[in-house]
């Protein structure tokens, strides 16, 4: 038998190859149309009624705000008819800036910690790689539910039980970080690395060396970085909450928004910015901090 | 003090605080162990957790006399009215309310009664509300997409050169990520009357935000390669980022506009709190009245639809990577 040659197909040239590139207009078209149908029923159920008769004034409003905010509000001083209460010995303004971002910042901490420490056991309980199936199944649904129900409905069951105050606004955020954080710790559990722990059994390591030395090195970067990111969510979340009434900078800021005192406005909103700044810039840095080791 | 030591490396605050530990080794060489840091990490820890305590009038005394108030209203919502067939409606369709077992959902008469009841219930109210959940989302995602993806451009280092206009840019998107979509949607609301029109519009700039900021990151991590050669054959900026990088940034934008409808799904639940359209009018208008099954109901329908739209999105996701 003779080798057989085989003829190579000669090389297309750069202009043959671009003639026959893939073209798949019906699928583009198809994309098109469809998003271009979910747009116009979208669209049609949208309607713009023009600007409301007091509309343009508030536009005005907020602006004029935050150019000129109040002062006194923003610093938190002690005017006459200011309410005050006691914090360690120092007497603040209850409806200054200052004293209510820090207690955002306190509700959204406490909420986090709490959640975060909560969530440890849910997430090795519906973790199918530690329990058996079934009950991960059960865990994980638990999960769900809670990432499902909006946190303002959470805070409107809390305020039920302890009324309308901030220590609401903590519980509501301990039980509405669970869903997130679980999820993410889980990952986490999944992506551990069991092999250490066989040679550290190897190594005559017992139980509680191995879970020192094998299993917490791996996760607790992760979780914490877990835990900052959510803290980020939860301080904005503490402030939507405030709104329904647990607590923080939330209640005031709208209050002030319906009865058009703009420079109050102003002043609110300012704190919050530069607080939120700061926050994110601040857990960026420990979370960079962290991934790198 | 001195900062730094013999190499250079600036010496961290708490190092020349705390000394570190002096180890001999047996050659003689001499190693510094620094001391650890976790006592500090957690004494500061406990004493935020005790100054937020005091902030917020933490008690778990409240929780313990009257937790269990909260579980009679989640009870409630966990039997929502759509699924809560009474024992007149099991009557009106010719069967026992006192002999009902597992059997019976094989009996037609039962799957009548649930029928009847729920389309006695609050649902059929909820369908309006929950479609201009949807549409809103799906618009202000889909507007705020389109208007971001130039804001990304014109905030990305390496194709913007001009440093101001880059800072001035994502100085206002932070300010934007950083106001509550509520309190946009309240300001929206005043500005342009109640409706499903201050929701949309909220949601539009909540999601510039959003993904303006996520894109900028990910254009700058894009390979200028193409784009530099494009430039030098004389096309001018948006000829080259438009042949050289859309084919690069486009599957990673279109999956972040699916992960913020997503999210905006989410939001726009509860932006009728506000009055803003949408369900979150539902929600207060329920807990408002103590009407817990029909919270309970609209639950079920919200979970549903987000439960749906998640799938659909991972899917879709999937697909582009």
């Amino acid at each position: 038998m003779s080798e057989k040659q085989i003829k190579a197909p000669r090389p297309l040239s750069i202009e043959e190859t671009y003639a026959q590139r893939p073209r798949r207009w019906w699928v583009y078209t198809l994309i098109v149309l469809v998003v271009a149908l979910i747009l116009f029923w979208s669209a049609s159920g949208v309607q713009y009624k023009g600007i409301a008769n007091k509309g343009s004034e508030v536009a005005q409003g907020i602006v004029r705000g935050l150019a000129s905010p109040n002062w006194d509000l923003l610093l938190g001083r002690i005017t006459e008819n200011t309410t005050t209460t006691k914090i360690l010995g120092i007497t603040v303004s209850t409806e200054g800036v200052p004293y209510l971002l820090f207690q955002t910042i306190a509700i959204a901490f406490l909420g986090t910690i709490i959640g975060g420490l909560l969530a440890v056991p849910i997430s090795f309980l519906a973790c199918d790689r530690v329990v058996p199936k079934w009950v991960a199944k059960i865990f994980q649904l638990l999960i769900l539910l809670i990432r499902t129900i909006p946190s303002l409905v959470w805070a409107l069951v809390w305020i039920r039980v302890t009324g309308p105050n901030a220590f609401c606004g903590v519980v509501t955020q301990s039980v509405c970080s669970i869903g997130m954080i679980s999820k993410m710790y889980i990952t986490a559990i999944e992506d551990l690395d069991v092999r250490i722990l066989e040679s550290l059994d190897a190594s005559g390591c017992n139980g509680f060396q191995k879970i020192r030395c094998g299993i917490l090195p791996q996760i607790i970067p992760n979780f914490i970085s877990t835990v900052i990111y959510r803290f980020d969510i939860n301080m904005k979340d503490a402030t939507t909450l405030g709104i329904v009434g647990a607590g923080g900078i939330g209640a005031p800021l709208i209050q002030c928004i319906t009865s058009s005192r703009w420079s109050m406005v102003g002043s609110y909103l300012f704190g919050l910015i530069i607080l939120m700044m700061l926050i994110e810039w601040v857990s960026t840095k420990i979370r960079n901090r962290l991934t790198r080791g | 003090m001195k900062k730094k030591n013999a190499t250079g490396y600036r010496v961290p605050l708490f190092d020349r605080i705390f000394k570190p530990r002096v180890l001999v080794l047996a050659n003689g060489h001499s190693v510094a162990q620094p001391r650890s840091r976790m006592p500090l990490i957690i004494g500061t820890v406990i004493a935020l957790v005790y100054l937020s305590i005091k902030l917020t009038g933490f008690d778990l005394g409240i929780i313990a006399r009257r937790g269990h108030q909260f579980f009679v209203i989640l009870s409630q919502i966990f039997s929502p009215d759509v699924f809560n067939i009474s024992a007149e409606t099991y009557e009106k369709f010719g069967m026992d309310p006192a002999a009902l077992s597992l059997l019976s959902i094989f009996d037609g008469r039962w799957w009548e009664a649930l029928w009847y009841t729920m389309q006695n219930s609050f649902a059929p109210t909820v369908f309006g509300p929950l479609l201009d959940t949807v549409r809103m989302s799906v618009l202000g995602s889909f507007i705020g997409a389109t208007i971001a993806l130039p804001i990304a451009v014109a905030c990305s280092t390496n194709i913007n050169r001009n440093r101001a206009s880059v800072t001035i840019l994502r100085l206002l998107l932070n300010i934007i990520r950083t106001l509550p979509t509520l309190v946009i949607a309240k300001i929206f609301a005043l500005i342009f009357g109640l409706g499903t029109y201050a929701g949309t519009m909220a949601i539009l700039v909540f999601t510039i935000g959003v993904i303006a900021k996520m894109m900028y990151e990910s254009i700058e991590t894009i390979d200028m390669g193409a784009f530099e050669a494009m430039e030098s054959f004389g096309a001018n900026k948006f000829q080259a980022f438009w042949s050289a990088c859309m084919k690069q940034i486009l599957p990673t934008y279109l999956s972040y506009c699916l992960y913020a409808l997503e999210m905006n799904i989410r939001a726009a639940s509860i932006l009728g709190y506000v009055g803003a359209g949408g369900l979150g009018i539902l929600i207060d208008e329920r807990i408002g009245w103590r009407d817990y099954n029909g919270l309970g109901t609209v639950l079920i329908m919200l979970f549903i639809l987000v439960v749906t739209i998640e799938h659909l999105s991972q899917y879709l996701r999937k697909k582009l990577s």
